[in-house]
């Protein structure tokens, strides 16, 4: 069997879909960042400065919340947690130390990335909600001061939560070779699939 | 931008000294409630001297005209009708406005570097060039102060006349107060005058009359003789121990700088792990025996 032979992996639409995700969490999290702490404030700076980012952010986060919550509902169906999945993260420290042999095989996704869905899940609903209290000047005037406080300090900590998720994610995808091309082509290698996700492989071979 | 004569203490979201070698001497504005009439030409002059005209409103059945402060009213009376005592009827009349807290929690929820700043007279400023319009000002702030505004979406409220108060005049509500319920000056002055309001109220059978000083924001750049000190919310819900919010200081203090060196620790170990274990690729041998 040719062993560079490719398999799909996510279709035309699940990439388009994975990449405005990605295209307005980035932008919403530059903007936020720049009223998230001080030193980020430059940030604003590439979108017109301050007031346009505060203009701008709640739209990004609106359309990000959208746009993932399509991309959660398509990708629940693999991001079931089985019993393999805590076999692997048993072996957690040998995963980090690139000590792959006899992991149990996986389906489509790994536990890292099935935990991280329902981390994002969570961030991006608390986010979302929570903007809405603090979105100015359409939402916020409705709600009371008190429920403001509380949703900034909300908006703030999942902003945290869903940043940490960010570079997980992306370090993640770097880190384990030939992944990346999964979600610009589309496709990996049949020893990609067979090495991460051998009983995703093993139905897809069927 | 600042006058000379207005030195700077604190600027939002600045995390670098402001210019604070010159010192200049604490100013304070004194509020007598017991004086008060409710005439309200200190609403009057502050419309005046800083060119404000707020939407003419409809009549409420009660006084306050305009109902609340807005944008464009950066000071109302308010009118509260209390029996301290039963059977005895009091109307106290209290000029709501900024307090100019030492202790701004507007400046300290401001993002916007410049938008909010303290002078080291006390007097804390809204510089609107620089708001952004989020709101958070009034998230932060302990007397529900501040406003944005729909046409603008910049936050206003009072400046204690900060651009009087450079050029040596006093503000245009203290101007214009015809009892000389407002007074202004140094806050040590101030702080020596109201003494003997207090001593004289006293006499007169308020034996709980004070000077409403805040120590839960650091004290105020406004104060206020009350005559029933040990009752603030008796005047249309003056707090009676404001503070910044808990929530702000989690917010603005502790979580965004813990935050902020938890994405830099995310981001260190990231690099350290790649560099110390290398990238996760398929074994050779793996790719041979397919």
């Amino acid at each position: 069997m040719n062993t560079h032979a490719l398999i799909q992996r996510h279709s035309a639409s699940e990439r388009l879909n994975h990449w405005l995700v990605a295209l307005t969490f980035v932008l919403a999290g530059l903007s936020g960042l720049g009223f998230f702490h001080p030193v980020f404030f430059w940030l604003t700076g590439l979108f017109g400065g301050g007031t346009w980012a505060r203009i701008l952010h709640p739209f990004f986060g609106a359309v990000l919340a959208l746009s993932f919550f399509v991309w959660a509902g398509r990708e629940w169906k693999d991001n079931r947690i089985v019993a393999a999945d805590w076999q692997w993260a048993k072996r957690m420290g040998d995963v980090l130390r690139n000590r792959t042999d006899n992991l149990p095989p996986l389906g489509k996704y790994n536990l890292g990335q099935k935990l991280l869905t329902r981390t994002m899940l969570v961030a991006i609903l608390l986010l979302l909600a929570s903007g809405i209290l603090i979105w100015q000047p359409w939402f916020a005037p409705e709600f009371a001061i008190a429920q403001r406080r509380i949703a900034v300090v909300v908006h703030a900590g999942a902003a945290f939560v869903a940043l940490i998720g960010f570079i997980v994610h992306v370090y993640a995808a770097y880190w384990t070779r030939g992944s990346i091309r999964a979600m610009t082509r589309g496709t990996v290698t049949r020893t990609w699939a067979r090495h991460h996700s051998a009983d995703w492989y093993k139905k897809i071979a069927e | 931008m600042a006058l000379q004569s207005l030195d700077i203490k604190r600027r939002s979201a600045t995390t670098t000294p402001s210019p604070s070698v010159r010192k200049i001497p604490e100013v304070a504005k004194l509020i007598d409630i017991s004086k008060c009439i409710g005439c309200k030409a200190c609403q009057v002059a502050c419309m005046e001297w800083n060119d404000l005209r707020d939407d003419i409103g409809t009549n409420r059945g009660v006084y306050d005209n305009p109902p609340d402060l807005s944008d464009r009213s950066w000071t109302v009376m308010r009118f509260a009708e209390v029996e301290p005592t039963p059977g005895r009827l009091e109307w106290l009349i209290r000029k709501d406005g900024c307090m100019h807290c030492a202790d701004p929690g507007c400046l300290k929820s401001c993002p916007a570097p410049g938008a909010i700043i303290q002078y080291s007279n006390g007097i804390v400023d809204f510089h609107q060039e620089a708001c952004v319009g989020c709101g958070y000002c009034v998230m932060g702030c302990p007397f529900n102060i501040p406003r944005l505004s729909r046409k603008d979406g910049k936050a206003y409220k009072c400046t204690l006349c900060s651009d009087r108060v450079a050029v040596g005049q006093e503000p245009a509500c203290a101007k214009t107060c015809p009892t000389g319920a407002i007074v202004f000056g140094s806050k040590e002055d101030m702080l020596e005058h109201a003494a003997g309001r207090i001593a004289d109220l006293r006499e007169r059978g308020f034996a709980l009359a004070g000077v409403y000083n805040p120590t839960g924001v650091s004290g105020t750049h406004v104060m206020y003789v009350l005559q029933h000190a040990d009752r603030p919310t008796l005047y249309q819900g003056l707090p009676r121990d404001p503070g910044i919010s808990p929530l702000v200081v989690l917010w603005k203090e502790i979580a965004k700088t813990l935050m902020s060196i938890g994405l830099g620790a995310a981001v260190v170990g990231g690099i350290v792990h790649y560099l110390s274990q290398g990238p996760n690729e398929v074994p050779e041998e793996e790719e041979e025996t397919s």
